[in-house]
C-alpha cells in the first residue's frame, strides 16, 4: 500500500529538486548563490540532494559586502570545506577599490552595492544561471517573480513584462551576455524554511539561535552594537537574549529578542510571529514600499 | 524518508490547494485575497499597517484597510491600481495549506492569469454583482472561463460586492443562471456558486447574516473542503532530467515521478525510443525506496543499458508517441504567429522543432462561437490548432495526464514563450 499523496514538505522538496535539475539541465555555467544563511543553507542542502551521490556540477558564489557577520562567514567557508564544493568569494571591497562602487558615506549599508560585485562576478566567469534562495512571501515584489526569472544583459528584471511562466515546462533560453536567476524555494514560506531545517538536521550559523548580544533600540528594531555600527548619541546599549530571523549585511539586519536556542523552539516561535520576517529585522526595506523592487531591477537577487 | 514514512505524514495533512482568482478589472480579486489573508490570520503586523498607510489616490476616501494592496506589489502597479503579474500569497488553516496566485484581470495581462492557471487545481471566478446586472457577462470573465477549462480547472464562480446590490437574491439568480449558459458552452462541469462582499468578509471566511437564502457554505469552506486530487491511475510518466553516476558505478536515471506509482521489478518502455527495461532500483540521497508515487524527485537505475538521457521518458507499457498532434493553444507572446515558422516544442524535458499545420478554429469571446478558417493567432487568442513536430512527443492527452499532455511553445530568436498547448489528439 502506497501513500497517495505527498505531504506538503515532501512536495516542497520535490519541486525545489526539480528546479535545480532543471536549471542544471537547461543552463551550461551556473553559481548557487551561498551566504551561509537559512536559505541558502536549504537550498545548498536540497542541490546535494538533486545530484547526489555526485557533487554539484556548479560551484558556490558569495558576494562579501565586507559587512558580514564574522560567525556567518566561518559557517559558509566550513560547509564548503565538509562537503567539498567549490566556493568563489567576491568582495564588494573590491569593486569600492575599483571604482565600480560609490558609496555616500564609508560607513553607509553596502547592501545595495552587492548587486554591482554580483553583475562583475557573473561576467567574470560568465554565469548564465543563479541559483538563488530568494522567497515569494519574503517581500511583496518577489511575490511577483518567477521561479526562472530572465535577467537582461545589465542584470535587470523587468517585472512589468516578465515570460509567462506554464506548468513545470521552465524556458531558460537567453541571448549571449544575459542570464537566469533560478528560485528553487519561491514557494516555501519562513515556517516551511525552519519546519525544513529541523526534519532534515540542516546546519547553521550560531547566530540564528538565542546568545547575548550588545544592542540598541532604534526605530522600533533591535540594532547590534559593533564596530560597524555604534551606539549613536543618546542610545544606551542593552545586553539582551537575541536571534537573527535573517543574516544580512551588518549594518541593516537586526535581531529580535528569544530564548529560543533549538531548531524547535525556533519553530514554535515561527508560529506565532506578529511580524513578518524583513518586516522584523530589516532596515533596508523601510527605506520605502518599493525599495527591494528598485534594488532588484538594477541586479540585486 | 521511505515509503512508511511517507504514509505515516501524509494522514495528518490535507495537501495544499493551489487556486488562482481570476475575473475582470476590478471584480474585486486582490481584494478577495486581502480578505482571506486578513481573516485567515495570514497577514503579520506589519503587513496590515503597511496596507492603511501606503498609496492616497484610489483608497483616500476609504479610512479602512486597503485589502486590495496585499498583492499588488510592484510600483508600477499600485501606480495605477491594477494588477498587472501574478502574485503568489500562502496561508494556512487548521485543515489545509493554500497557495493563492492573484490573477491580473486587464486582457493585456491574461498570460499571466495563464501563468497562474497552469499551476492551480481551483479557479475563483470573480464577478462584480453591481454592475453586471440585466447586462450580461464581462468578455473578460468569459475568457477567465474560458482558460481555467482549458486548463481543467475547477470553477468556483463568487458573486461579489453583493452588498451593492442590496443583498438582491434575484440578481444573484441571474448572474449565477448566465454563467450557468457559458458553462453549458465550454463543457464546465458543476460549477460552484457563492454570493460574497469580499470588502466586509459576507460569505468569505464566514457564513452572511444577509443571504438567508444562500444555503451553502462560505468560500473559505468551500476550498477547505474542494477534492483537488488527481485520482492516481499508476500509469508510469517519468522524463528523464539528468544521468547520474551512483556509488556503485552504475548510471540512474534523475527525474520527477509526474504521474503514476513505480516500483522496483516493474517493466518500462524509455520513450520516444520504445525500447524496454525493468526497473531495478529507486535510489535518492535519503536511501533506497521499494515504490515511488506522482510528484516524487528520485532517480530510476534499470536492469540494462540503454542509450537514455534528458528529454527521454519512462513510461509504462502502454505509451505511445506521435509526430503530429491536435492541441488547445494560448497565444501568449505580443509577437503574432507567423505561417511557416518553427516553434521550439517542450514537453517534459523534452524540446524539439514544432510547426503549426492549421488552425483548426479561433475561440471568439463574446459569444463564445468557434470560429473557422482563421488567418492568424495573436496575443490572447485561445485556439485549436494542428501541429506537426521533427522529433516524435508523448502523445499523451491533456484531459488525462496533464504534466505530460502539456506543452509550451518559443520563439526560437527572441527566446520568448510564445503559447501554452494543452494535447487534445494525436493525428
Amino acid at each position: 500500500m502506497t501513500a497517495s499523496r505527498l505531504s506538503h514538505l515532501d512536495w516542497l522538496e520535490s519541486e525545489a529538486i526539480h528546479i535545480i535539475r532543471e536549471a542544471a539541465g537547461e543552463r551550461t555555467n551556473l553559481a548557487l548563490l551561498f551566504s551561509g544563511g537559512k536559505d541558502s543553507a536549504t537550498v545548498l542542502h536540497l542541490a546535494r540532494k538533486a545530484f547526489w551521490p555526485e557533487k554539484l556540477p556548479f560551484p558556490l558564489l558569495h558576494v562579501d559586502t565586507g559587512h558580514n557577520f564574522p560567525e556567518v562567514l566561518e559557517f559558509r567557508d566550513a560547509e564548503a570545506r565538509r562537503h567539498g564544493e567549490k566556493l568563489i568569494v567576491r568582495q564588494v571591497e573590491d569593486s569600492i577599490v575599483r571604482g565600480t562602487v560609490k558609496l555616500p558615506r564609508p560607513d553607509a549599508s553596502r547592501n545595495a552595492a552587492q548587486s554591482v560585485t554580483l553583475l562583475e562576478a557573473i561576467e567574470e566567469f560568465s554565469f548564465d544561471a543563479l541559483i538563488g534562495g530568494a522567497r515569494r512571501d519574503e517581500e511583496k515584489a518577489r511575490a511577483k517573480e518567477r521561479i526562472f526569472s530572465h535577467r537582461d544583459e545589465f542584470g535587470a528584471w523587468n517585472p512589468k513584462s516578465q515570460r509567462p511562466e506554464l506548468w513545470s515546462l521552465y524556458n531558460a533560453r537567453i541571448n549571449a551576455g544575459e542570464h537566469m536567476r533560478v528560485f528553487p524555494i519561491s514557494n516555501w514560506t519562513e515556517r516551511d524554511v525552519w519546519a525544513y531545517i529541523a526534519r532534515e538536521g540542516i546546519a547553521l550559523p550560531t547566530i540564528y539561535f538565542a546568545h547575548k548580544r550588545d544592542v540598541v533600540r532604534r526605530e522600533g528594531l533591535l540594532m547590534p552594537v559593533t564596530a560597524l555600527t555604534p551606539p549613536r548619541t543618546g542610545e544606551t546599549a542593552e545586553r539582551l537574549s537575541v536571534r537573527f530571523r535573517t543574516v544580512g549585511d551588518i549594518t541593516g539586519t537586526c535581531p529580535v529578542e528569544s530564548e529560543a536556542d533549538t531548531v524547535e523552539e525556533i519553530v514554535a516561535e515561527t508560529e506565532i510571529a506578529e511580524l513578518s520576517e524583513r518586516g522584523a529585522t530589516r532596515m533596508d526595506d523601510r527605506v520605502n514600499e518599493a525599495a527591494m523592487e528598485r534594488r532588484k531591477r538594477e541586479g540585486y537577487f | 524518508m521511505n515509503a512508511l514514512d511517507l504514509q505515516a505524514e501524509t494522514t495528518s495533512d490535507a495537501g495544499v490547494l493551489r487556486f488562482i482568482t481570476a475575473g475582470s478589472v476590478d471584480d474585486g480579486k486582490s481584494t478577495l485575497i486581502g480578505r482571506l489573508l486578513f481573516d485567515a490570520k495570514g497577514l503579520l503586523r506589519d503587513q496590515v499597517a503597511a496596507l492603511s498607510k501606503s498609496r492616497g489616490a484610489k483608497s483616500a476616501q476609504d479610512s479602512e484597510l486597503d485589502l486590495a494592496l496585499v498583492t499588488d506589489g510592484l510600483e508600477s502597479e499600485r501606480e495605477q491600481g491594477i494588477t498587472i503579474d501574478v502574485a503568489y500569497r500562502y496561508f494556512a488553516t487548521p485543515r489545509r495549506t493554500f497557495v493563492i496566485a492573484d490573477a491580473p484581470g486587464h486582457e493585456q495581462y491574461t498570460r499571466n492569469m495563464v501563468t497562474a492557471a497552469s499551476n492551480a487545481e481551483v479557479a475563483v471566478i470573480l464577478i462584480d454583482a453591481s454592475r453586471i446586472a440585466g447586462k450580461g457577462l464581462k468578455a473578460q470573465t468569459r475568457r477567465h472561463a474560458t482558460i481555467a477549462k482549458l486548463m481543467g480547472l475547477k470553477i468556483i464562480v463568487a458573486i461579489n460586492k453583493m452588498d451593492l446590490t442590496g443583498w438582491s437574491r434575484a440578481v444573484y439568480d441571474e448572474i449565477r443562471d448566465g454563467f450557468a449558459r457559458v458553462a453549458r458552452t465550454l463543457g464546465i462541469e458543476d460549477p460552484i456558486y457563492v454570493p460574497i462582499a469580499a470588502v466586509h468578509g459576507d460569505n468569505v471566511t464566514r457564513p452572511s447574516p444577509h443571504t438567508p437564502w444562500y444555503e451553502g457554505p462560505p468560500l473559505l469552506e468551500i476550498l477547505e473542503a474542494i477534492d483537488a486530487t488527481r485520482r492516481n491511475d499508476g500509469v508510469v510518466r517519468f522524463p528523464v532530467q539528468r544521468v547520474l553516476r551512483m556509488a556503485d558505478g552504475v548510471r540512474a536515471y534523475a527525474g520527477r515521478l509526474e504521474s503514476g506509482v513505480v516500483r522496483a521489478g516493474d517493466e518500462v518502455l524509455a520513450m520516444p525510443s520504445g525500447q524496454q527495461a525493468v526497473v531495478q532500483s529507486i535510489r535518492t540521497f535519503d536511501g533506497a525506496l521499494k515504490s515511488a508515487i506522482a510528484g516524487q524527485s528520485i532517480s530510476i537505475v534499470l536492469d540494462r543499458d540503454l542509450d537514455l538521457g534528458r528529454g527521454d521518458t519512462l513510461t509504462s507499457l502502454e505509451a505511445r508517441a506521435a509526430k503530429g498532434l491536435v492541441a488547445d493553444l494560448c497565444w501568449l507572446d505580443e509577437q503574432p504567429w507567423e505561417k511557416g515558422r518553427r516553434y521550439l516544442l517542450k514537453q517534459g524535458t523534452r524540446t524539439t522543432q514544432a510547426l503549426i499545420d492549421g488552425i483548426v478554429f479561433v475561440r471568439e469571446m463574446t459569444e463564445l462561437s468557434e470560429v473557422g478558417e482563421a488567418a492568424g493567432l495573436k496575443l490572447n487568442d485561445v485556439a485549436s490548432v494542428r501541429i506537426k513536430m521533427r522529433d516524435p512527443v508523448l502523445a499523451d492527452l491533456y484531459g488525462e495526464r496533464p504534466a505530460t499532455g502539456a506543452f509550451v511553445l518559443i520563439d526560437p530568436v527572441s527566446n520568448q514563450t510564445a503559447a501554452a498547448g494543452m494535447i487534445r489528439e494525436a493525428a
